[in-house]
C-alpha cells in the first residue's frame, strides 16, 4: 500500500510538471511575431538525429542549430517557403515531416484511398454475390427431392 | 469468384510482408544526400591552427579530393581514423578534414595523438558549413571528383569492408 501510495505520488508529481520546451534554450527573436513563425515553423522540420521528432522539439545540437537557422533565415525576410527550401535544397525532402505531394509520393498520399476503394468494391461484390444466391436458391438435387416427397407423405397420412 | 475470398487476403499479406522484409534491410538512419552531383557548396573555413591551412569549397576542384568531417568528441571518427592514415599515404587522392564543432585544442591533440592524415584543415566551430553540406552527424565523408562536384557522401564511420567495397573502386573511378 504504502509503496503503492508513493508511486501514486510520483506519477501525479511528474503529470504536474509542465514539458519545458527545447526552445528555452535558444534566444528568442525580439519580434513576438516573426518568433511565433520561426516556432511553427520549427514544428515543421524533422530533427535529422532524432528523425521521429521536429526541430522544435529536440535537444540534439542539430536541432538546436537548425533553430537558429530558420529564425536567422526569418530575421534575413524569408518566406516560410523560402525557408523550407533552404533545408530542403541542404537535407532533401526527408527535413519535411509532411512529405510533398509530388508523383514520387503519389503511392504514399493516395494508397489508402486506393486499398479503401478496393476494400468498398470487395463488399459490394461479395453483397451483391449473396443476394443473388439468395434470390435463386438452387434446385433440388434428386436425394433431396425424394426426402421432400417422402416427409410431405408422411404429413398427408396423418 | 468465391475463391478469390481467400486468394485476395493471402495475396494482400505476402505483398505486405514483402515490403516489412525489404524494410528490414533498409538504414532509415542513413538519409541520402541531395548533394550528389551538385557542385560543393561555397565556402571558406579558416585553419584548425597555425600548423595547417583553411579549407574553402575553390580547393576542391582540379583534383579528386575527399573531404572528411569530424570532431575529436566523436568516437566513430577514433574508428575509422587508422583507414584514413591509409589512404592519405596512398597518395591517390588530396584529404582534406573539416572540424566539426570542436575546440581547436582538442582536435589537435586528438591528431598529435593519432596522427594528422589531413593535408588541410578547416574548422567549422559553429557547424554552419556542416549545414551547408547537409551534414547531420560525425563523421562524414565526401567524395568530390575534379569537377568539383560532390560524388558520393559516405555516412558513419568508414568500414575496411566499406573501402574495399566501395570507397577504392570509386576513387579508382574517379581518378580515371
Amino acid at each position: 500500500m504504502r509503496t503503492f501510495l508513493a508511486t501514486l505520488l510520483f506519477v501525479c508529481a511528474v503529470l504536474s510538471m509542465t514539458p519545458a520546451t527545447a526552445f528555452e534554450i535558444d534566444q528568442p527573436l525580439d519580434d513576438p511575431a516573426l518568433e511565433q513563425r520561426a516556432r511553427d515553423l520549427s514544428r515543421s522540420f524533422r530533427c535529422l538525429v532524432c528523425q521521429n521528432q521536429s526541430i522544435f522539439d529536440s535537444d540534439a545540437s542539430l536541432a538546436i542549430d537548425l533553430r537558429r537557422v530558420v529564425r536567422e533565415r526569418i530575421v534575413a525576410g524569408d518566406s516560410d517557403a523560402q525557408v523550407e527550401q533552404f533545408l530542403v535544397a541542404r537535407y532533401g525532402d526527408y527535413v519535411l515531416l509532411k512529405p510533398p505531394l509530388k508523383p514520387k509520393t503519389y503511392l504514399l498520399w493516395f494508397g489508402p484511398l486506393l486499398i479503401g476503394a478496393l476494400a468498398v468494391m470487395g463488399v459490394f461484390a461479395y453483397f451483391r454475390g449473396q443476394r443473388a444466391r439468395a434470390a435463386t436458391p438452387a434446385p433440388l438435387s434428386a436425394d433431396e427431392r425424394a426426402r421432400l416427397d417422402a416427409l410431405l407423405e408422411d404429413e398427408s397420412d396423418t | 469468384m468465391r475463391r478469390l475470398i481467400y486468394i485476395v487476403p493471402a495475396g494482400v499479406f505476402v505483398l505486405i510482408a514483402g515490403f516489412f522484409l525489404a524494410g528490414l534491410y533498409l538504414k532509415p538512419a542513413e538519409i541520402p544526400t541531395v548533394l550528389v552531383d551538385k557542385p560543393v557548396p561555397e565556402f571558406d573555413l579558416p585553419a584548425l591552427d597555425a600548423r595547417t591551412q583553411g579549407l574553402a569549397s575553390s580547393d576542391l576542384s582540379g583534383a579528386v579530393s575527399v573531404v572528411n568531417v569530424f570532431a575529436s568528441w566523436c568516437l566513430p571518427c577514433r574508428v575509422e581514423h587508422p583507414l584514413l592514415m591509409e589512404l592519405s599515404k596512398a597518395g591517390t587522392i588530396n584529404l582534406y578534414g573539416i572540424n566539426y564543432k570542436n575546440k581547436p585544442d582538442d582536435a589537435r591533440g586528438w591528431l598529435d595523438e593519432l596522427g594528422d592524415p589531413f593535408q588541410r584543415i578547416g574548422a567549422d566551430l559553429d557547424g554552419r558549413v556542416g549545414i551547408d553540406l547537409g551534414v547531420y552527424g560525425v563523421p562524414e565523408t565526401f567524395f568530390i571528383g575534379r569537377d568539383g562536384r560532390i560524388k558520393y557522401k559516405h555516412i558513419g564511420p568508414i568500414t575496411v569492408e566499406d573501402m574495399e567495397r566501395r570507397i577504392r573502386p570509386l576513387i579508382e573511378k574517379l581518378n580515371q
